[in-house]
């Protein structure tokens, strides 16, 4: 049985503008917009690694990246 | 995407919270990195407006000239120097109004470049404004009333004109986007990509489209797959805007822009 | 070197002068009376390796003759009135961007379409200040098909050296005399510097020269043009600061090599009481009348801006010598005595003499003028 792969987010909070893009192309929830209105990762171990946050992220502010075990 | 495409220093970038345009530059650097392309040989031109800020972030040669003038600008590049990948990013705006004649004029001649518009169907960057490519009846600030005019079709304005190559995507549908991007840099002659991206501080606004997020990703309900739309009807296309490949064959004959020396 | 005589059209010396210069790409729209240099760059760029291309209108034209002096060329473009209106917009850009081209403006009579076919002098303040903004011009005049290829050479070199744009002010007789000239070089071609070190490369850096040298598109410098204003990395800013340096910068460019641009041709002005000023085809007429009136004792002479802007004072007062009455012939209602009563104030007796009829001034009607004026 495949190994349930894990991955990291790095979320650049210089460049992020919280327009809520990851929070919606994300399908395991893994963002929220907090009580101001400012992104949050809050279920980062849900992450699939799908790439819709990266993708669609129009400040280039979210890099997901495959974490390896050795 | 290889960061180092960018020029990070010069990040954020100046577009308003949820901007659809650093999705599509993301996009365009994708494809340029699939391709392999030489990062010395690929010059990058803009007009005027929101979408035209965007060579200014990559590592690339990049020239962000004037309003409308992308296309003069890129040609006379491509023509010194043959060698180059030579890209347009423009705007609604900037491509089909005030560089409405130069656009069909390259398309005419065939120029070897490839032309990114960034439509986001309004001007951005002056408040709000229409563009010939605002939908009829929308409102904008110089349309307080909705839209009288009806826009161009620019992807049949293309063709029209004599392109080569003309696709339209989205920018919800990126790997639809980043592969017609490919095709298009790729093809020799003139292309052009249709790239539709939301305006949430004007158009979306205005036009009740919902917030940044809701008019991204609505982009899955009213865009449609040619593939899909060919076996729909007119009456279940109504209100949709089908995306995909329109035009890719040869080059013209005798006018192509790199024969022509050998034409003397 | 090959030297050879020649009879050449005005216009045909533009253009030989931008190709032995270095033009290798030529972009245009047809206008009288500029349009042979479009016909005569289509057939010859491709006989020399460049390129030529008509493009849709002049707005493009000039915007494209900037790209490709972007990507290495050596460029030029040639219009009238009508379309050197259109360029105005792609001038300011090339300023801005500091960019080497080259814009022939063969004068007709204006304005709007005015008489396409009839000669004037009334561009001379649009060359200077057609464009919006604070910004500076070099502007070379010709008054003989000889001088055409000589200038059409040294507007080439001072575009590339300088990093700006040059225009070469012609006008409709200058463009259509045919006139034998020797080809041989006035002087030596000069060509663009370029960056030495891709490390550190800052586009618009410059040394104690002020003018940055030019990483051509595709070398590799991954190089940045705005016509925003912008620092030396070329990234755009609103910062005062920044603007006003910059703007000094442009400036000072061209007013520290003030020696090197700027040529005013002086006859018998060092012991005139009378001296015309002129330039482009009315300083033929002022030759003959200086002559004549010499030959009848009168003690005539003549200033004539080769170089019309930069425009400096000092050198003018210099040149001027003791004349106390200045007289202006000009095919226009009095464009270059706007600068010269600005030079002079009320020191010397400043006269204007204009003609608006499409007409050339005859060396008879300045003699004329002289004798009912009592000048």
């Amino acid at each position: 049985m495949a190994e349930k792969k894990t991955y990291k987010i790095a979320h650049n909070r210089k460049w992020c503008k919280n327009c809520g893009i990851c929070v919606a192309v994300c399908s395991k929830h893994v963002y929220e917009m907090d009580s101001n209105d400012r992104q949050a990762i809050v279920n980062p171990q849900d992450c699939i690694g799908c790439q819709m946050c990266t993708e669609h992220c129009p400040d280039f502010a979210l890099i997901v990246v495959e974490v390896r075990d050795e | 995407m290889r960061s180092d495409f960018l020029r990070l220093e010069r990040l954020p970038d100046i577009w308003c919270p949820g901007c659809g345009n650093g999705v599509a530059l993301r996009a365009l650097l994708e494809a340029i990195e699939q391709l392999g392309l030489d990062p010395d040989k690929v010059v990058l031109v803009s007009g005027i407006g929101c979408s035209s800020r965007a060579p200014a972030y990559t590592a690339f040669d990049n020239v962000h000239t004037l309003h409308g003038r992308a296309i003069p600008v890129a040609t006379g590049i491509k023509l010194a120097n043959p060698k180059l990948t030579v890209i347009v990013i423009t705007g609604d705006g900037d491509s089909s109004a005030i560089g409405g004649n130069h656009l069909i004029h390259a398309a005419r001649r065939d120029v070897d470049i490839t032309v990114v518009v960034f439509n986001n169907y309004n001007y951005g960057m002056t408040g709000g404004q229409a563009s010939p490519l605002t939908p009829s009846s929308s409102i904008t600030t110089t349309t307080p009333s909705g839209n009288l005019d009806r826009p161009f079709d620019l992807v049949n304005l293309a063709a029209g004109a004599g392109a080569t190559y003309v696709a339209r995507s989205g920018i919800y549908f990126t790997k639809h986007l980043v592969d017609h991007l490919k095709k298009a840099i790729t093809h020799e002659g003139f292309s052009l990509v249709d790239t539709i991206v939301q305006c949430p501080t004007y158009y979306g606004r205005f036009n009740k489209r919902g917030d940044a997020a809701q008019m991204l990703v609505s982009q899955k309900d009213w865009l449609v797959l040619k593939s899909v739309a060919e076996k729909k009807t007119p009456e279940q296309l109504a209100g949709k805007v089908i995306i995909g490949e329109f035009v890719n064959i040869g080059r013209h004959g005798p006018a192509a822009a790199s024969t022509m020396k050998e034409q003397a | 070197m090959s030297e050879a005589t020649v009879l050449m059209q005005g216009n045909e010396a533009v253009a030989e002068g931008a190709i032995a210069a270095g033009v290798r790409f030529y972009a245009g729209y047809p206008i009288t009376p500029s349009s042979e240099i479009a016909e005569i760059m289509a057939r010859r760029m491709p006989q020399v390796g460049g390129t030529f291309i008509q493009m849709e209108d002049e707005i493009a034209s000039v915007t494209a003759i900037i790209g490709a002096s972007m990507a290495g060329k050596k460029v030029l473009t040639a219009t009238s009135g009508p379309g050197f209106s259109l360029m105005q917009e792609g001038l300011g850009y090339a300023c801005m961007v500091e960019a080497p081209i080259v814009i022939l403006d063969s004068m007709r009579y204006g304005p709007s379409t005015g008489m396409p076919t009839k000669v004037s002098q009334m561009d001379l303040m649009q060359t200077r200040w057609g464009t919006h903004g604070d910004h500076w011009i070099i502007v070379l005049s010709p008054s003989s098909v000889q001088e055409s290829y000589h200038l059409a050479i040294r507007a080439v070199n001072l575009a590339e050296k300088y990093r700006n744009p040059v225009i070469l002010l012609s006008d409709e007789t200058v463009s259509h005399l045919r006139e034998p000239i020797d080809t041989a070089l006035p002087e030596p071609i000069i060509d663009r510097r370029l960056p030495a070190q891709k490390t550190g490369y800052q586009p618009f850096k410059t040394d104690a020269t002020l003018v940055p040298t030019i990483a051509n598109l595709g070398t590799g410098f991954r190089t940045t043009y705005t016509g925003l204003v912008h620092g030396e990395s070329g990234f755009q800013t609103a910062n005062g600061h920044v603007a006003e340096t910059l703007v000094q910068r442009m400036r000072d460019k061209l007013f520290n090599n003030l020696d090197d641009i700027i040529r005013l041709e002086t006859d018998h002005s060092d012991d005139a009481d009378i001296l015309f000023m002129s330039f482009g085809i009315t300083a033929r007429g002022v030759t003959e009348a200086v002559e004549t009136l010499r030959s009848r004792g009168r003690k005539a002479g003549s200033l004539r801006f080769i170089t019309l802007f930069p425009f400096d004072d000092d050198r003018v007062r210099q040149a001027a010598g003791p004349a106390k009455t200045i007289v202006v012939p000009e095919l226009n209602s009095g464009q270059l005595v706007l600068l010269l009563k600005r030079v002079f104030g009320d020191t010397r007796r400043i006269v204007p003499l204009n003609k608006v009829n499409g007409d050339l001034i005859s060396p008879a009607e300045m003699l004329t003028f002289v004798r009912e004026e009592n000048l």
